[in-house]
């Protein structure tokens, strides 16, 4: 993933030579300009490009009669020719030639950057030994997709198994646990690796958004609608949507889902144009699927649509052996992001991270090591430093030793910590709004209590 | 830690200002300073694109800032172009001082005429960050959870992430603290 190709790009405008050089610079690709057609045709013979820029109208040579020279050279070279004239016939003439695609200034930067990065991953991909990749057991994790549990390396063996195909995967697992780090992780190990992972998080939209959100509108599609906008499936094209909280989508969208989800094809807000769009479906949710199918909330075509291939993440309390591996990794990151001195954790710190049962699982954990970072003055974490509802006794006070219990409680003390404002506590517990929400009714807290 | 020089020009959202400021000194602290630079705008002005010609303002901002000892960051509010595209969010000097960044094209209501507050700042706090990690010496980065993935386009602004991926922040995190 770390190959940049080299450029050359051929323009008589030294202007455009310029911005051009500068703008493949930022992508890190090493970048040469010529001037004019003869001059690159020798810097050519001498050096190796991948991926030649070239104008279509210079003095002497022309980008064409270039073109037809360099590939006598390197048939493999990815030729791009630029022109301040939109023509058709030279265009289909310049592809003819063997040339990769033909663009028109000014440039559109989306359109140079789509047709660049097809041309170079579609070469790099080719140069990939992809067999040996996928025999190799180590995945590419994203950060903080950590553990050494037997439970995390089941996790981790099943998403080298799945990344390799193009199957529609369902995760699982309470919130905070990660589900979005294993759609992640699944992404990067497949080949549509070098497009975007779209991550949409179902049960934060509207409906009414949803719609304009996943599909995209066209320009006028509505008042003010200015400009075409692609929707989350359009920007996943080559990639992989995530379709997070799935569980909380409405029965009109679910239908919606179904249909996009199969046949890949969709028409954005106010358009009739059939958009086509190549995307993997990564979906994820913290509820009983099966439960919302029987009481008739989830479709049960969409839920087997969705549930191909299912991972279930542990929650935290389950691998408590990751607890150190974790605790001790935050440390590293978050004292490195804050720059402070802090190398450890007190003995009592860490047992008590060890004995605690975090309802919010990794993402708690995280909260909770950030919170003892900022507040810690020595060179070791103590209990006190972590966060006053984690470190008190009061959960294990009660009677009632069950999670519900727990959780309900600590939902309590985040809320009276913080006023009652939603946002704040649903960022401290890790989860979003609406399950925040959700919890509150399910338990029927109420602003006056603790 | 690097100091930050923000110059906005032509620039009348004040709280969108502050707001930025407050957000940058959640990661350069104190070292965040508002300048005023007499950039004369008329004269980098394309009367036909009716954009602004960025690397000339940067041109500018140059030779009006060689006493400042940190990066420069230009914020404008209007359309900036060079000749050979057709518009840019931004512009910067790779492992240099200056920087522009255009909020334009970052308003919601540009594509769909509804106005959302906190997601402009959400989008140029990516650009702002974007643009300086240039600065810094960084390049686009080719995982979406960094705001050095490369966005030609603004829904590539809002499905990159909001700040720089371990691997880039390691490169960086020299001159952030």
């Amino acid at each position: 993933m770390s190959y940049k190709a080299n450029i050359l790009v051929v323009d008589d405008e030294e202007i455009v030579r310029e911005s051009l050089q500068h703008w493949f610079q930022e992508e890190g690709y090493s970048v040469d300009a010529m001037e004019d057609a003869e001059s690159a045709l020798r810097v050519f013979e001498k050096d190796k490009y991948d991926l030649l820029l070239v104008d279509m109208k210079m003095p002497g040579m022309s980008g064409l009669d270039l073109l037809s020279k360099i590939k006598e050279i390197d048939d493999e070279v990815i030729f791009i020719l630029i022109t301040a004239f939109a023509s058709v016939p030279t265009a289909i003439k310049a592809l003819k030639e063997g040339a990769f695609d033909y663009i028109t200034k000014p440039i559109d930067p989306e359109e140079l950057s789509h047709i660049v990065d097809k041309a170079v991953n579609q070469q790099q991909l080719k140069k990939e030994n992809i067999q040996l990749k996928s025999s190799i057991e180590e995945i590419i994790r994203p950060e903080n997709l950590i553990g050494e549990s037997s439970q995390m390396k089941k996790i981790f063996s099943l998403i080298n198994t799945v990344s390799t195909t193009d199957t529609t995967v369902m995760i699982r697992g309470e919130s905070g646990t990660g589900k979005e780090l294993v759609a992640k992780a699944i992404h990067i190990n497949s080949t549509r690796r070098y497009f975007p992972i779209v991550t949409v998080n179902c049960g934060a939209l509207a409906e009414t958004l949803l719609e304009s959100e996943l599909f995209g509108h066209e320009k006028g599609a509505f008042t003010g609608a200015h400009y075409k906008r692609k929707g989350k499936f359009e920007m996943a094209n080559g990639g992989t949507i995530f379709l997070d909280e799935i569980g909380t989508i409405s029965q009109k969208m679910q239908i919606e889902l179904l249909r996009v989800i199969e046949s890949k094809q969709f028409f954005r807000v106010g358009g009739n144009e059939n958009v086509k769009s190549n995307f993997r479906v990564i979906a994820a949710t913290n509820e009983n699927l099966e439960d919302l199918v029987k009481l008739g909330k989830f479709r049960e075509d969409l839920y087997y649509r969705l549930n191909v291939f299912s991972i279930l993440i542990p929650p935290l309390r389950e691998r408590t052996e990751d607890i150190p591996i974790l605790a001790y990794y935050f440390l590293k990151k978050l004292t490195t992001s804050m720059n402070k001195k802090i190398v450890d954790f007190h003995k009592d710190a860490l047992d008590f991270l060890l004995k605690y049962n975090w309802p919010g699982n990794v993402r708690e954990l995280e909260n909770a090591i950030e919170r003892a970072v900022v507040v810690c003055k020595e060179d070791k974490i103590k209990v006190d430093d972590l966060p006053f509802h984690i470190s008190s006794n009061n959960y294990f006070d009660s009677d009632d030793k069950s999670m519900a219990a727990v959780e309900k409680k600590h939902i309590s003390l985040i809320l009276y910590e913080n006023n009652w404002n939603i946002s704040r506590s649903a960022e401290m517990l890790g989860i979003d709004r609406v399950t925040l929400y959700n919890k509150i009714n399910k338990y029927g807290l109420e602003r006056n209590s603790k | 830690m690097v100091k930050v020089f923000l110059a906005p020009i032509q620039f009348s959202n004040t709280q969108l200002l502050k707001n930025i400021i407050e957000k940058l000194r959640e990661v350069f602290t104190d070292n965040v300073e508002i300048i005023n630079l007499p950039i004369d705008i008329e004269s980098v002005r394309s009367v036909e694109r009716n954009q602004y010609y960025s690397t000339k303002i940067l041109a500018q901002a140059i030779q009006h800032t060689t006493g400042y000892d940190g990066k420069v960051l230009i914020l404008v509010d209007f359309d900036l172009y060079v000749p050979v595209f057709t518009f840019l969010y931004g512009e910067a000097q790779l492992n240099g001082k200056h920087s522009i960044v255009s909020l334009c094209r970052l308003h919601e209501e540009f594509y769909s005429g509804v106005t959302n507050d906190e997601l402009l700042l959400v989008r140029a706090m990516k650009e702002i960050y974007h643009e300086l990690g240039h600065n810094f010496g960084l390049i686009h980065c080719k995982d979406w959870d960094c705001v050095m993935h490369q966005s030609a386009i603004i829904e590539e602004v809002d499905i990159k992430g909001g700040f720089y991926c371990g691997e880039c922040f390691e490169k960086v995190k020299g001159v952030l603290h």
